[in-house]
């Protein structure tokens, strides 16, 4: 990503989005059979928990170009593998705090839980994280990843 | 034994690293002997006089096994590392420094200009008004002078070079050296290239005699000065941070044993890419709590998160170094 794609208008974040697949995934279908009109700025990866979601999965996908990472589970103690989600929380909280000491914008990672039926909510969220991510500008992290200085 | 087989000529050099690596190299004591039996030392600064020039001239691949160990951040380490290269059959990226980047690797977290700001102008013991930086070329009355030049990122000896094999350790265990150099001089297979060698293929828990129970539910974290440990229970469970549960054995958990934390200096197991997030992966479900602020509150007494679980592995980890 160049400088010149920040200056552009029509530059729209990449979001890598780790679903759920008992909630969140669910309700991203939702929202599309409802057809709700979000952002088309997300690329889903369904995972079967979000406690599946190893915080290696988030770094790589920075590494390779995400500007943000959205990670969706279900609501507290409503999780089908009953603590699935509580691990994937204690990750994030951690996992925020490195990338922050990493120099990454915190506001590139973000934790939602949506239950299969808030296809309204996942609207929502993404259309939020889509501006928060337009005024961040593209993400830095690959570039830096790639370019050695000496 | 074998006096007929030509020796081996072994060489080993020291990139951006403390000096504990060559020590270990030392630390086999007597059975140096046995090494150089079989062996020709033919290039090691910390105890050879042999000079640049020389390693230049030698035939190309005439050095059988380079152990190179420390990291690479300047222009000095970066040209030996080429020049090894050539001259070497195997070249074997020997600790942690050139592995993963180690210590020196904590400075990806800093730019060259920072680093050089605390060191030239902040540090504490320093007598230096005019806030003179090193320059890598500067003419003096009595000629030019010519020093590295200092990168702004560290980087591991893989970055630069070709490596044949990676034994993991600060330092590694000398036992393990002697092992993988008799095997190469009793002619065993050699491994995969691009393995790791001298280390176990397990996790230090898997070796570790402590008392481990599945209830870990670990509410704050201690420095280990602030606790009195047990003696027996597994150091996470009482809450002194311990990098085991994603760190590679074959050391011998020698920390622990001695009632310290792992570290993580044997860094990650085969096929992890990125050390530090397996390790926060590993520390985190241990936490207790289901609120956000519980679970902050014990994230909280962990000392620079980053710095801890990228210890001994930042240059070698995905993201490499501070991206800003």
């Amino acid at each position: 990503m160049s400088t010149i794609e920040n200056s552009n208008k029509d530059w729209s974040p990449r979001i890598i989005a780790f679903f759920c697949n008992w909630c969140t995934y669910t309700a991203s279908d939702l929202a599309g059979v409802s057809r709700l009109r979000y952002a088309p700025t997300t690329r889903v990866i369904r995972v079967m928990c979000s406690g599946r979601i190893d915080p290696e999965f988030v770094i790589e996908a920075f590494t390779q170009g995400a500007d943000g990472i959205l990670i969706g589970g279900c609501h507290p103690g409503d999780c089908h593998y009953s603590e699935g989600n509580y691990k994937c929380l204690r990750r994030y909280h951690l996992l925020q705090r490195v990338i922050g000491q990493m120099g990454i914008d915190q506001r590139r990672l973000r934790l939602e839980w949506i239950s299969a039926s808030e296809g309204k909510r996942l609207q929502e969220v993404v259309n939020e994280m889509t501006e928060t991510l337009r005024q961040l500008g593209p993400s830095p992290i690959k570039e830096v990843v790639q370019t050695v200085i000496k | 034994m074998a006096q007929d087989k030509p020796k081996l000529k072994l060489a080993v050099y020291w990139g951006a690293a403390c000096g504990g690596c060559c020590v270990s190299v030392l630390d086999v004591h007597e059975k140096l002997l046995d090494i150089l039996a079989h062996a020709d030392l033919v290039f090691w600064p910390i105890a050879l006089d042999i000079k640049y020039q020389d390693v230049e001239q030698m035939p190309d691949q005439s050095i059988d096994i380079t152990l190179f160990n420390g990291a690479v951040r300047n222009s000095e380490n970066e040209h030996m590392a080429h020049v090894l290269r050539r001259k070497s059959r195997i070249l074997v990226a020997y600790g942690s420094c050139a592995y993963l980047g180690g210590i020196p690797g904590l400075a990806n977290f800093y730019t060259k200009e920072e680093v050089f700001r605390r060191v030239y102008e902040e540090s504490e013991s320093l007598d230096n008004p005019q806030k003179i930086h090193p320059l890598p070329e500067n003419e003096v009355t009595e000629g030019h002078l010519h020093i590295p030049s200092f990168y702004n990122d560290v980087l591991t000896l893989a970055q630069v070079v070709d490596v044949d094999y990676f034994i993991p350790g600060c330092p590694p265990q000398s036992e393990r050296l002697v092992e993988v150099f008799m095997d190469i001089v009793n002619g065993s297979d050699l491994p995969l290239k691009g393995s790791v060698i001298g280390a176990s293929s397990k996790v230090q828990c898997d070796e570790c005699k402590r008392k481990k129970s599945d209830k870990k539910g670990i509410t704050r974290f201690y420095r280990p000065w602030e606790v009195t440990d047990d003696g027996m229970t597994c150091l996470n469970e009482q809450g002194i941070l311990c990098m085991g549960p994603a760190t590679r054995a074959g050391c011998g958990v020698r920390c622990v044993e001695g009632n310290a934390p792992c570290r993580g200096c044997y860094g990650p197991l085969d096929g992890i890419g990125d050390a530090g997030t397996r390790i926060l992966s590993a520390i985190a479900s241990m936490l207790d709590g289901k609120e956000p602020e519980e679970i902050n509150r014990a994230i909280d007494s962990i000392v620079d998160p980053a710095g801890t679980f990228y210890r001994f592995s930042l240059p070698g980890s995905k993201l490499r170094r501070k991206v800003s």
